[in-house]
């Protein structure tokens, strides 16, 4: 099965407004996650406009979806809702 | 750590320096609060309005000015600009004229929420029970029981708090002034208007209210302004980038480095160069005093905030403190003899090195972060940098002065290079607070035997400085 892509942002403004408790997140699934999920650390996703700053930290998921102002737990049932599951 | 205090103070920094960029500051700077809290939008305060309100002044810290000097209420953020602009244009300090010009600290006091004086109250949880510990437990019997539940009267309350822990229901607390209980020197208190008020012949300025107040009221005046007009004028600027950077940003210190250079910065340097030249003299220094005194005891003099506290709080021990110079102030040596028209910028996670800097002809002092803000508004990604070409990296020892305990290492190392029989009678201080205080005491009046005493302020060392990127 196709995995599902995490890309976190940790361009400086992003790591500047919270992107390291992203980073974290990997550690914090359980196996079975894991093997279903891809993580990446990424350089400026170019997202942090003028306007749209106070959207860092910024999470991109399997290319396309956008979160804003992201956190461990948006992301994580983000992810789990596209593994149609319900809450772990 | 107020995360989003951190968060806001970030963002504005950001913003400062992609408008100054962008030549846009002036007529922009008025409107950033306004645009921060739009109406119809949540506030963090009462209202939008005080939130803008804050704002403001945060930005008037970020402009360098302290929030205690402002005389003109009405004056805006881009009159306070314009002022800084002209005044540096001249080659003038822009606050010399400033009551609190040599203070890196501000408290906001529309910020401050004036917290309660700290009590112990007991609360609805009381069950009245038959045990009552409270009352057993309280060396000053100032615990009754007034219809069905526990009451304390105050007057005889020493806020000792062991009621707060002997009660099963959790139903004594103990409230607190945040900044009050972090200070260790006892130099922030409520003023007559209730709002907190610094006393600076006392304060040590080693951040801890900066971090701990849950209102961000606390801030710290920065010289970002003067950095950047004097980088648009062309100055020859240099970075020295204090070994606390190693685990401040994604990337490798060699990264960093390139990071600074691309951000306009002449010259880059590591802080960890001049770490290397304060062991050496350290060490000299400690050997030759042992030899005159076996009996004297040596503390060390590259914590700031600790140097700060023996001058202002225990005077009759100031000799003891080394009086080898600090990392900062070798390296401003080392950049100067190399190019003596270099402007010197120390990057560090420290409030007190603001402190220091001025007291040894370091031009300007910036935080990780507002290193952090300058490289983000200028699309900077230190993971994508490429490493910067050292000429020789520090030593391993010096590298790590930023970590508790690294200073003392480091000059074991170098002792033992020179006598393999050498030995330290060494104790730590692992962060300055009002316990560690009575213990620093202890040792200084050589109560507890000790030869070397290594104080840092912050637990675990400058990395967790309290302008530290965590
Ligand atoms: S730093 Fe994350 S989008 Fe630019």
């Amino acid at each position: 099965m196709e995995k599902i892509k995490v890309e976190i942002c940790c361009g400086t403004a992003c790591y500047l407004l919270g992107a390291t408790r992203l980073m974290g997140i990997e550690q914090n699934l359980s196996k079975e996650m894991k093997d279903r999920v891809e993580f990446e650390v990424k350089p400026c996703l170019g997202l942090c406009n003028d306007e749209r700053l106070g959207g860092s930290p910024y999470v991109r998921i399997n290319g396309s979806e956008v979160l804003a102002n992201a956190t461990p737990d948006m992301v994580i049932s983000r992810v789990n809702e596209l593994l149609g599951r319900e809450e772990v | 750590m107020n995360l989003a205090a951190q968060y806001i103070r970030r963002e504005l920094a950001i913003r400062l320096v992609r408008a100054f960029d962008a030549n846009k500051l002036d007529r922009e700077i008025d409107a950033i609060p306004i645009k921060l809290r739009p109406k119809n939008e949540p506030s963090s305060r009462c209202c939008i309005y005080h939130d803008r309100a804050v704002l403001k002044y945060r930005l008037m810290a970020l402009l360098g000015y302290s929030i205690e000097d402002e005389s003109d209420e009405t004056k805006t953020l881009s009159s306070y600009l314009e002022d800084v602009i002209r005044e540096v244009s001249e080659g003038k300090d822009p606050y010399a004229g400033l009551e609190h010009k040599m203070a890196p600290l501000s408290v906001c006091g529309p910020a401050c929420s004036g917290c309660p004086d700290a009590k112990v109250v007991s609360t609805d949880n009381c069950r009245g029970c038959f045990a009552r510990p409270c009352m057993y437990n309280c060396p000053k019997k100032a615990i009754s029981i007034v219809g069905g539940r526990s009451v304390i009267d105050q007057s005889l309350c020493i806020k000792c708090g062991k009621c707060v822990t002997a009660c099963p229901y959790h139903a004594i607390v103990k409230t607190s002034v945040p900044c009050e209980d972090a200070c260790p020197v006892g130099a922030i208190r409520k003023n007559e208007f209730g709002v907190a008020q610094i006393n600076f012949e006392k304060c040590i300025f080693c951040g801890k209210c900066f971090n701990q107040c849950p209102f961000g009221a606390v801030m710290e005046r920065s010289q970002l302004m003067q950095i950047l007009l004097a980088m648009k004028r062309g100055e020859k600027l240099v970075a020295m980038v204090a070994p606390a950077a190693a685990k401040q940003f994604p990337g490798t210190i060699e990264q960093l480095l390139s990071a600074c250079k691309k951000a306009g910065f002449a010259e880059v340097m590591e802080v960890a160069l001049g770490a290397e030249k304060t062991t050496r003299h350290e060490t000299a220094e400690f050997v030759e005093r042992y030899s005159k005194d076996p009996k004297m005891i040596m503390t060390t003099s590259c914590c700031p905030a600790w140097v700060n506290l023996v001058a202002k709080h225990m005077p009759e021990h100031i000799e003891k403190v080394s009086l080898t110079p600090s990392p900062m102030v070798y390296s401003r040596e080392i950049m100067k003899e190399k190019d003596p028209s270099l402007k010197t910028v120390f990057i560090g996670p420290c409030v007190a090195k603001r402190s220091e800097a001025r007291r040894k002809d370091v031009d300007f002092v910036m935080s990780f972060e507002e290193l952090g803000a300058i490289l983000a508004a200028r699309n900077i990604d230190v993971m994508s940098c490429e490493a910067y070409p050292l000429e020789r990296p520090a030593e391993a020892t010096a590298r790590n002065y930023s970590h508790s305990c690294g200073v003392t290492e480091a000059v074991i190392a170098e002792a033992m290079g020179k006598d393999p029989g050498f030995k330290l009678n060494s104790k730590q201080i692992n962060g300055i607070d009002k316990k560690s205080i009575m213990m620093i005491r202890m040792h200084l009046a050589g109560k507890i035997p000790t030869n070397f005493l290594e104080v840092m302020a912050c637990p675990g060392g400058c990395e967790n400085g309290p302008c530290s990127m965590r």
